[in-house]
Formats: C-alpha cells, structure tokens, sequence
C-alpha cells in the first residue's frame, strides 16, 4: 500500500503567533515552528496501516509539505517518526497562499508522487484552523472524502471510518483510492526513538519547485488568493476581573455574581 | 435585490439555531433563500418563513442523503449557477465546511470560515471578522473572486423573526456517480442528554481534571442554569466524559454568552475553544490556573464545595 500523509510546518501555539505588518499574512519565520500536532496522528496512522498490510515490505509511506525552508524540520520528524520518504515543496511564489491554493499545490505534488492508495490528512491545521484542505484536495483529485475518522481500516480496498458527530456515531465507507482525515481519538503518535532519527538521516527528501509541478506561479501566492485579510488586530488582554478565595461562601458569591449579570 | 443563499442545519426537519441566525445574517445581504436537503421539510418550512426566507430550494431526493459531503456541494453549485446569487452562507460546522470547500473549487469562489461577523462591504463586497489565533486576533477579511462562500460561527448573530414569503421551488438536479463515493453504510443516534447543543448553548459549564472524574456537581449546576455541559482534553482524554462535549482546539469552539470553567487550568488549547465566551467564570483550587487570566469572575476553591453552594443558591433564586 502506497500512502501520502500530508503535513505542515506551523508556528508553535506555545509561541506569540501574529502577523507581518507588510501583507497581513501569518508570521511563519519570527516564532519557532514545528510540525502541526495533529499531524501527528495521520502520521501514525499512515505507519499503523503500512507496517500491518499484507505486502508490508513493499508499503511505502510518503510525507508531504508545502511551505518555506524551515518547513524541512516537519518532514525530518515525520522521517524520524517512521516515514519512509519526503517531498517538500518550496518555491518563494507560494508565500501567502490561502486554501484553495494550497490544495493546488498538494493535489499536483500528490500527481507527482503517482497514484497512492490513500491520501491521510490530520483534522486540521494548528495555525489557519480551516480544516477545508481535505475536501478542497479530494475535489481536485476527484475523489471521494472521509473525514475526521476516529478509527480508520482499510481492506480489500475500502477504507472504513468511525466519526462521532454532535446527533450520532457514524460509520462510512469509500473506495480506495480516497483522501482520509483523522482526529487526534484516533491513535497515540510513537515518539521517535534513537534508531528512527539515526534512519532518518539517509531517507530520500525530494524539494520540488511549482515549475517542478508544472503550476503557473500566478495561480499561486498573496496576489491570487481568492480571499483578502483587510486588517488584523491584537484583541486587547481581557479586563482582569474578580478573584475571590472561598472561604465557606465562594459558591454563594458565584451566585450573586450570576444574578448581577441577569443569568439567573 | 440578489439572493443570499443559505444552506439550512436541520435534523429531520427540525431547523437549528444556526439556521436562524444565518437568515438573519443573509438579510444584511440581500434575499434571503433557505435550501433545504433531506427530509423533513413539512416541519421545517414554517419555521424557515417566520425567519425571513424569501425562496426555499428543495431537495428531498436520496441521491444527497446517504452520503458524505460532496452531492450537497454539487447541489449549490448547480444553485450558484443558475441563481447568481450575492453569497452563500453556511454553518462553521465540520460538515458545512466540507461543502463549502468543494463548492469553492467547484465555482471557483473565495472561502471564509468561522466568521463570527458578517456583514455588507463597499461595493457588493461582504466583509468578514473572524476570531484567529485562539482568540487573540481580530481579522477583517472579504472574499476578492467568484461568489463570497462564508461559514459563520454559531452565536454570531441573534435570530430575527421576520415573515418572508417561502416560495418553493423543488430542484431536479442529478447527482454524479463520483460525488456518491463516501457512503454512510451505519448511524448509531447518539443518546440526548436533554441539555442544549454545546455550539449553540448560551451558556456553558465545563469541567476538567479537577472534577476527578465525578462530573454530577458540574452537571447539577449547569441544569440549574439551562447550560451545555462541556468538557477539556483532559477529562474526555481520561474517559470521564464524551469526546462530543469536547471544548478546545481538537474539539467544539464555542461562543457563549457565559463559559463556566470548573477544574479546568486553562491550556492554550482550550482557550482556542472557549476564549471568544462573553463572559467567562473559572472555579479552581490553584490561583496560579492560566484560566484566571480569562475572567470576569475567578472563585479560587474546590469546585466540589463552591458548585453545590452556588446551584442551591440559584435554585432558591429561581423559585
């Protein structure tokens, strides 16, 4: 089974994420990046599903990222991780891209790579917050989605999902090839052990450039997103409020609080 | 005027708040037209004309129920083609969002999601806000190419009861073979609680690793306040509550008008799910909890003293 689990670079949420005055983009080289948590558990899906296929040896797992050079440390952890190769596209042109373009970018890099059995997603990204690059990635591949997978098999070429949704559990089921994304329910991710990074280091990464992909550089980028940050501010810290320390009448005075205010 | 089309949240039926508040947002807009999928919609176009839908595009066929996402999408392309309308606006719900990113490939038109405002921009243009960066940014955005596809927040709007005239029209559109490819072969109902939907509540009482595992005191006090219960990472991560009433990064994002949390620190990550609240009230044994940051009202102390106190209270309030 050939799988493509597509990652990202993101600023830490540990970190001050902001914007760049210039272009009101996300601020991707002030503050320390790493690999989106969440990917994390598509990774280890991905290496879950390779290591208990039948035709395990020839099972391959590929990681793939779009982003600037620091985007190079997700790929290195997701090798670490187990991951068996790299693509890492990279090209100035795509600073600032939104989305759709993204999922451009994705769908033609996964074209590249050729024809994998399944395409494994995490539920979304740490930064945008989106989680529209799946199904955007899905219509452009014309394939069908199944996403937010709790839990997740694949055999004689169906992927079968659990999802819980706000009125039921659901099961769902798509035919191989298929894009596929999972929660952070869904498994708990390996830590890279010694031998996994010493493995790393020889693992082939390939940097692929939009004309690599054959995309026009206009298609891509700040100037063709098909959505516009007009402004940003920094919402102001919330006014510090009252802290009280109960002293046998903490509830009572919550409760006084909450009628003050009309929620009672 | 142009129409607006929404894409109406209901279940069998039974439209939700959501629902609502986007009618009432689409009016800012323009028409407003409900397209109603599935079944139900005896019970649903009452309510869908008490709240301002001017046109309501049917579709009960079982081409689109049944499936995932992607016979919706082909839906409201089919819609954005024929009606050219000034925008369509969907819930910020996972499954809207999904439509919405196809339908955006589809129409070859600009997305936003989780909007918590919206309203008309110069020019026929429709100018966004959204909350990013677990709330600690504002961001004014609009929509630069194709027609303007916006999921909206729950509680972004309060509904507005208006009479629109309803006007049906049922829509014979056939749906393709690969848009049937994610099929839903098993639906296990979840069993209701009979408290509000978390996303849509007014008010929100959560609990965390402070509750040990014993949620009734948090559940007793919510009850007493007509609240959803919510739960962080740590307690559903521990099994204690359902992954369904997660609030956080990996869970709900919820934006009430009051957020209850009790034996909750605070983490980053669940203050990307709850940090938009109105008003925010903590109840925690640390006074050094990040969570304390947050609020309007802090009450340092074990949760399992002060909730019981303060349900009594209210219950005596209430009468």
């Amino acid at each position: 089974m050939n799988i493509v689990v597509c990652v990202k670079y993101v600023p830490d949420a540990q970190s001050d994420r902001t914007f760049n005055e210039s272009d009101n983009t996300t601020d991707r080289l002030g503050v320390d990046g790493l690999l989106s948590e969440l990917d994390e558990y598509a990774i280890e899906a991905g290496l879950k599903l390779a290591e208990n296929a039948a035709g395990a040896e020839e099972s391959t797992v590929t990681v793939l990222t779009v982003g600037p050079d620091k985007a190079a440390d997700a790929i290195k952890k997701s090798l670490q991780m187990g991951a068996h190769a790299g693509v890492h596209v990279n090209d100035e042109a795509i600073h600032g891209s939104d989305a759709v373009a993204t999922s451009l970018i994705l769908a033609e890099a996964i074209k590249k790579i050729g024809n994998p059995d399944l395409i494994l997603t995490g539920m979304a990204s740490t930064d945008g917050t989106m989680g529209v690059v799946p199904a955007m990635l899905a219509e452009r591949l014309g394939l069908p989605q199944v996403t937010l997978a709790a839990q997740l098999t694949v055999e004689d070429g169906t992927a079968t999902i659990r999802r819980d949704g706000d009125l039921a559990s659901e099961t769902i089921t798509a035919s191989l090839p298929a894009v596929v994304s999972v929660t952070d329910q869904i498994n708990e991710p390996r830590y890279p052990s010694f031998k996994g990074i010493m493995a790393a280091k020889k693992k082939p990464v390939q940097t692929w450039t939009l004309t690599d992909l054959g995309i026009d550089a206009e298609l891509v980028g700040l100037a063709a997103a098909w959505t516009k940050v007009e402004s940003f501010a920094k919402r102001p810290p919330r006014a510090h409020g009252q802290v009280v320390t109960d002293e046998g009448d903490g509830g009572t005075k919550l409760a006084e609080f909450l009628s003050a205010q009309k929620f009672v | 005027m142009a129409e607006v089309l929404v894409l109406v949240d209901h279940n069998d039926g039974v439209v939700r708040k959501t629902a609502l508040e986007l009618l009432t947002i689409a009016r800012r807009l323009g028409e407003p037209s409900a397209v109603f999928i599935g079944p139900g919609y005896d019970t649903g176009k009452e309510t869908m004309a008490q709240y301002g839908a001017e046109k309501v595009y049917l579709m009960e066929s079982a081409d689109v129920t049944g499936y995932l996402v992607a016979p919706i999408a082909e839906v409201l392309a089919a819609l954005v083609a024929s009606k050219a309308p000034a925008a369509v606006l969907l819930s910020s719900s996972p499954g809207h969002k999904e439509i919405a990113a196809r339908l955006a490939i589809k129409t070859g038109s600009g997305l936003i999601t989780e909007a918590v405002d919206v309203q008309a921009g110069e020019g026929g243009t429709v100018r966004t806000t959204q909350s990013v960066f677990a709330g600690g940014y504002a961001v004014q955005a609009t929509v630069t190419k194709g027609t303007p596809i916006i999921a909206v927040k729950p509680n972004s709007a309060a509904p507005e009861a208006v009479t629109g005239a309803a006007v049906e029209e049922v829509l014979d559109i056939t749906i393709s073979e690969s848009a049937k490819g994610a099929k839903i072969t098993d639906s296990q109902p979840r069993a209701s609680s009979g408290r509000p939907e978390l996303t849509e509540a007014a008010i929100v009482v959560s609990g965390g690793r402070g509750t040990g595992g014993d949620f009734s005191k948090v559940e007793e006090f919510a009850d007493s306040l007509g609240a959803a219960v919510g739960a962080s990472r740590a307690a559903v991560d521990a099994g204690w509550y359902p992954h369904s009433n997660q609030v956080g990064q990996t869970g709900k994002q919820v934006s009430p008008q009051l957020y209850v949390a009790a034996g909750i620190s605070g983490a980053i990550q669940h203050r990307a799910g709850m940090q938009t609240s109105k008003t925010i009230v903590a109840i925690n044994k640390d006074e050094e909890a990040p969570i304390f940051e947050l609020v309007d009202f802090g009450v340092v102390g074990d949760l399992f003293t002060v909730l019981p106190q303060a349900t009594k209270a209210i219950n005596v309030t209430k009468g």
